[in-house]
């Protein structure tokens, strides 16, 4: 049986998926994005390795708490950077009827990648940008591929929470908002759209691993700016 | 029996004997809807709030005493009545002539009550000083009989907080029982009991008894005159819901007027009132509007409860608390919910008298509770942060479905069962006593087995456990005597007449001891074994602090490696207690319970292996360390739930603390998410969970403005304090504690 390699593990999450969830942080990401929470969580080889069992155990004794829509969501990093990995896990966890969330970027379609996609219960697919200069430019990865993974679980018909950081200057206009909706309309698998506001509590992690925050200088999503944009894109999802 | 009073009520064996629980299972109706019949407050209701709000504001700004009576010994009808607003008042009656004026009870121990009076710039009489000159009171009654050993571990706080200068409460009258009988019926039975002992051998527990109950008897007529000061004759039964709550509130108001004991609990009520609210409902002599006004009448009067403390005390108890702990729901015997309307009625108040600490609203929890209470339970905590819970579902096994909360989570069956208050003993000075052989390395203490401090240059588990079980005997013992001592001279000099009035004659008792230090004793322990603790010595070759290298496993992260520990510590304190027999036989039980004191225990605590520093506070109650918790909130959760109620029959103490965007997104999402971890917590068996919804930072800013923030409430250790009330240190220990956050 494959290990993982994490980065941590959360009893109680409740923000990242359906109810009250076990959150595994996975280890590894190809991206690089100018906003990202987790620095700590990029280089695989830095996780810690948890075999298969004990990240059960750890699973199951959070099981009770889960209610009728909790359960598990596998964030990260790219949680579909194990995605061999996944295939294995979440199939365990079916078995014990335990509800199962991946969040990600889509950026890896591999094979594998694709098969614990069709497995999980629920996809949050994080829609970074929704152009193709701002993907590139503040990911590194092409806004096609995000399209590509939006296509396929659209194919497969995989109920989709589609979430998106809003970074002040940046992406904070409703032009750009209305068209994460337009998503939704044309893609009737999304459920929900989730707008995230940019926080900046993980410079002390840069500050720590002595690299440096792009983004810096922008300042935090405030609530109220995520309220407005909700409002004004008319298709208040919520 | 049979009165006029009880028409339309179905009978059944209460109609023979006293018997309370009888009458609610044979009337109560369960209610498994939603809240959205409750009432707001009437304008009367805003009206007396805002009388009492004033003089709270007084109050506050007097340092926390409105005044005192220093001429006259509190009892129960040495005050003329009192009120705070004639007209308008439902439910009447305050400890003394005025509302917020507090009495002198100087019957714990005459130093304590000169000492506060002293404390608040009032001098004690010379009429009460001069009553008390010849008489024993239960403090010199103790300290006649204590040993050097036990003044030597009160001294150093191994034993601390110990009830022998004070009321030792958590006694809780069935002050329904007025209501439901009247007094003079309760009158007839005790004397019916008393000829049954005269028939007995009389030696000396026969003896003892049969004074206790002439003086029950005694204390009941005084109640009966007390009611009749405030012109109500309750000799005869409540005959509809605005005097049954006036009855059973004189019960409990005859009691706070006797005794200034540390815990007043009210019992659990709220199902026993909905019988005769709905009588009255179904009559048409009373609107819901009517009822919440009676309801929030009777919550104002518990609010406005008070006794007269010095500020040693307060340092122990932070908050001026008096835990007039109030049970609400639970699961009865036969399966149906002891949930009624009037739960929901009492948890309302919080809404239409806005937060309070008192009465301290405690839930009984069970799976099987209704879906609707529990959501709206939910909702209340997470807007007042007023509420704890207990898991009704392991109490019922032991309790039956009539048993009340005392103080913060010890149960015991309302009229059927007392208990012996014991406060508790500090594991971690424990363990730093047998590391160093039977010297504090506090205070200088030689106490206990006098082995000399440990030679080696790292610690050795084995070698630490061993020790420690050595000492935790020998202390163990030590305890039970002490508080034999304590109750024996507490029932001679300063006997709860009116509350063991309303017990049974025949009553158990329980002896409830206590633990303070389980994690920081349970991680030091975990130190030893996982991670390298190099003792450092002074001059005298006396072990003062440590040097821990290495990782280890925390109590709080559901890792069986330390979890087990703390298990086990718990499980062989409970076990060494037990060998040692207790006065009145009693019942031994235990708590990991602190209230505040866990500030005070740390102050008193030198350095421990496990890297918390000397002096610095303990986790409160069975509570994990202050952020040690890394695997987030469930983890910590379950390393809680894995304590054994078996092992500590008196509860175990967990304050949870999340802020409101680490619940979930939408409110309603939050209350779902909040209903689903206390589902999870109390099946996995856990006990007692005290619920907090709230920024960090909110307490912060109240901690620099606290005029800004006169009614935050916040839960901190089995029962809910007005923040603002906490000593700064006590105020500093609750901000570092851990807010579970989103990750």
């Amino acid at each position: 049986m494959l290990k993982a390699k994490i980065n941590s593990f959360q009893s109680l999450g409740t923000v990242d998926g359906p109810g009250v969830r076990a959150v595994v942080f996975m280890q590894g990401c190809p991206l690089r994005c100018h906003c990202c929470h987790n620095p700590d969580s990029w280089h695989i080889e830095d996780g810690t390795e948890i075999t298969q069992d004990e990240l059960f155990n750890k699973i199951i004794r959070c099981k009770k708490y889960f209610g009728d829509n909790g359960g598990v969501t596998f964030s990260g990093g790219e949680p579909l950077m194990q995605s061999e990995f996944l295939c294995e896990f979440i199939e365990k966890l079916k078995k014990e009827n335990i509800h199962t969330v991946i969040d990600t970027s889509g950026c890896i379609l591999s094979d594998t990648a694709k098969k614990a996609l069709s497995i999980c219960d629920l996809v949050l697919l994080d829609c970074k940008y929704t152009n193709s200069d701002d993907y590139l430019k503040y990911t590194g990865m092409s806004y096609d591929s995000f399209l590509k993974a939006i296509e396929y679980l659209s194919s497969i018909n995989k109920p989709i929470w589609l979430r998106q950081v809003i970074i002040p200057s940046i992406n904070d206009n409703n032009e750009s908002v209305n068209l994460l909706f337009k998503l939704k309309e044309k893609y009737p698998n999304v459920q929900k759209i989730e707008l995230l506001p940019f926080r900046k509590l993980c410079a002390e992690k840069y500050k720590n691993l002595n690299i440096p925050f792009p983004f810096e200088n922008i300042s935090e999503a405030t609530k109220s700016d995520i309220e407005k944009l909700y409002r004004k894109s008319h298709l208040n999802s919520r | 029996m049979n009165f006029n009073e009880w028409k339309n009520f179905n009978g059944g064996r209460w109609k023979e004997s006293i018997d309370v629980r009888d009458f609610i299972q044979n009337n109560y109706r369960p209610y498994e809807g939603d809240g959205s019949f409750l009432c707001p407050a009437t304008k009367r209701t805003n009206l007396i709030m805002d009388k009492f709000r004033i003089l709270q504001k007084k109050e506050q700004e007097n340092g926390g005493v409105l005044s005192i009576d220093v001429d006259t010994v509190s009892s129960i009808c040495s005050y003329a009545p009192g009120y705070l607003d004639k007209e308008n008042e439902i439910i009447v009656g305050f400890q003394t002539d005025e509302p917020l004026k507090r009495g002198v009870n100087p019957f714990g121990g005459i130093r304590m009550a000169r000492a506060s009076c002293e404390a608040y710039g009032y001098k004690l009489s010379e009429n009460v000083e001069k009553a008390f000159k010849f008489r024993t009171t239960h403090n010199d009654g103790v300290f006649r009989v204590y040993t050097d050993e036990m003044k030597s571990a009160r001294h150093c706080g191994l034993l601390t907080g110990l009830p022998d200068a004070y009321g030792r409460g958590r006694i809780i009258g069935d002050y329904r029982r007025i209501a439901l009988y009247g007094i003079d019926e309760l009158i007839k039975a005790k004397q019916t009991d008393k000829a049954e002992l005269g028939k007995k051998l009389m030696d000396a527990d026969n003896i003892r008894l049969l004074e206790e109950v002439a003086q029950q008897i005694n204390f009941l007529g005084l109640i009966k005159e007390m009611a009749a000061m405030y012109g109500f004759d309750i000799s005869k039964p409540a005959k509809n819901a605005k005097e049954a709550i006036q009855w059973t509130y004189f019960g409990y108001l005859a009691a706070n007027k006797e005794q200034n004991g540390a815990a007043m609990s009210f019992g659990r009520t709220s199902t026993f009132f909905d019988i005769y609210i709905e009588r009255d409902l179904k009559d048409g002599t009373l609107t819901e509007e009517g009822a919440q006004e009676l309801i929030d009448d009777l919550v104002i009067k518990l609010r406005m409860a008070r006794h007269l403390r010095t500020p040693e005390y307060n340092e122990l108890f932070g908050g001026d608390p008096m835990w007039i702990t109030e049970s609400i729901g639970g699961m009865g015997e036969d399966n149906r919910t002891l949930v009624t309307k009037s739960s929901f009625r009492i948890l309302h108040t919080l809404r239409n008298l806005g937060p309070a600490p008192e009465p301290n609203l405690t839930v009984l929890w069970s799976e099987r509770l209704p879906e609707a209470f529990k959501a709206y339970c939910a909702e209340i905590s997470i807007d007042t942060d007023s509420i704890q819970y207990e898991n009704d579902d392991i109490m019922r096994s032991s309790y039956g479905d009539d048993y009340a909360i005392a103080c913060c989570v010890s149960a015991m069956k309302v009229g059927k069962q007392m208990q012996f208050f014991g406060a508790r003993t500090n594991l971690a000075k424990l363990l730093l006593l047998a590391i160093n052989g039977g010297t504090d390395n506090m205070f200088g203490t030689k106490i206990g087995p006098q082995m000399g401090p440990i030679e080696s240059d790292v610690l050795n588990f084995d070698e630490v456990m061993n020790r420690f079980r050595i000492y935790l005997k020998w202390l163990a013992n030590l305890y039970v005597n002490t508080m034999n001592c304590i109750h024996y001279m507490h029932d001679k000099y300063a006997y709860e007449k009116s509350q063991m009035a309303l017990h049974d004659t025949k009553v158990q008792r329980l002896m409830a001891f206590g633990v303070a230090g389980l994690s920081v004793a349970a991680d030091s322990f975990s130190a030893i074994k996982y991670a390298t603790v190099k003792p450092i010595r002074d001059e005298n070759g006396i072990i003062v602090d440590f040097e821990t290298i290495g990782d280890f496993p925390k109590f709080g992260n559901d890792d069986d490696r330390v979890d087990s520990i703390a298990h086990d510590l718990l499980h062989d304190v409970s076990k060494e207690l037990k060998k040692t027999p207790t006065y009145k036989s009693a019942v031994h039980t235990l708590s990991a319970l602190t209230i505040t004191s866990n500030v005070m225990y740390g102050k008193k605590t030198g350095s421990t292996p496990d890297g918390r520093k000397k002096g610095e506070p303990f986790a409160p109650g069975a509570n994990p360390m202050h952020n040690r918790e890394t695997n987030g909130a469930i983890a910590s959760l379950n390393s809680v739930s894995k304590l054994s109620y078996l092992d500590a029959r008196d509860g175990i103490s967990n304050t949870f603390s999340i802020v409101p965007d680490a619940l979930g997104k939408s409110r309603k999402e939050r209350v779902n998410n909040l209903v689903s971890i206390l589902n999870g917590y109390f099946s996995n068996c856990a006990h007692h969970l005290n619920v907090n919804v709230m920024n960090r930072e909110l307490l912060m800013k109240a901690y620099e403005n606290p005029e800004e923030f006169p009614n935050l409430t916040i839960r901190v250790s089995g029962y809910a304090v007005n923040f603002c009330k906490l000593s700064r240190e006590q105020q500093r220990e609750v901000i570092s504690r851990t807010f579970h956050e989103c990750c």
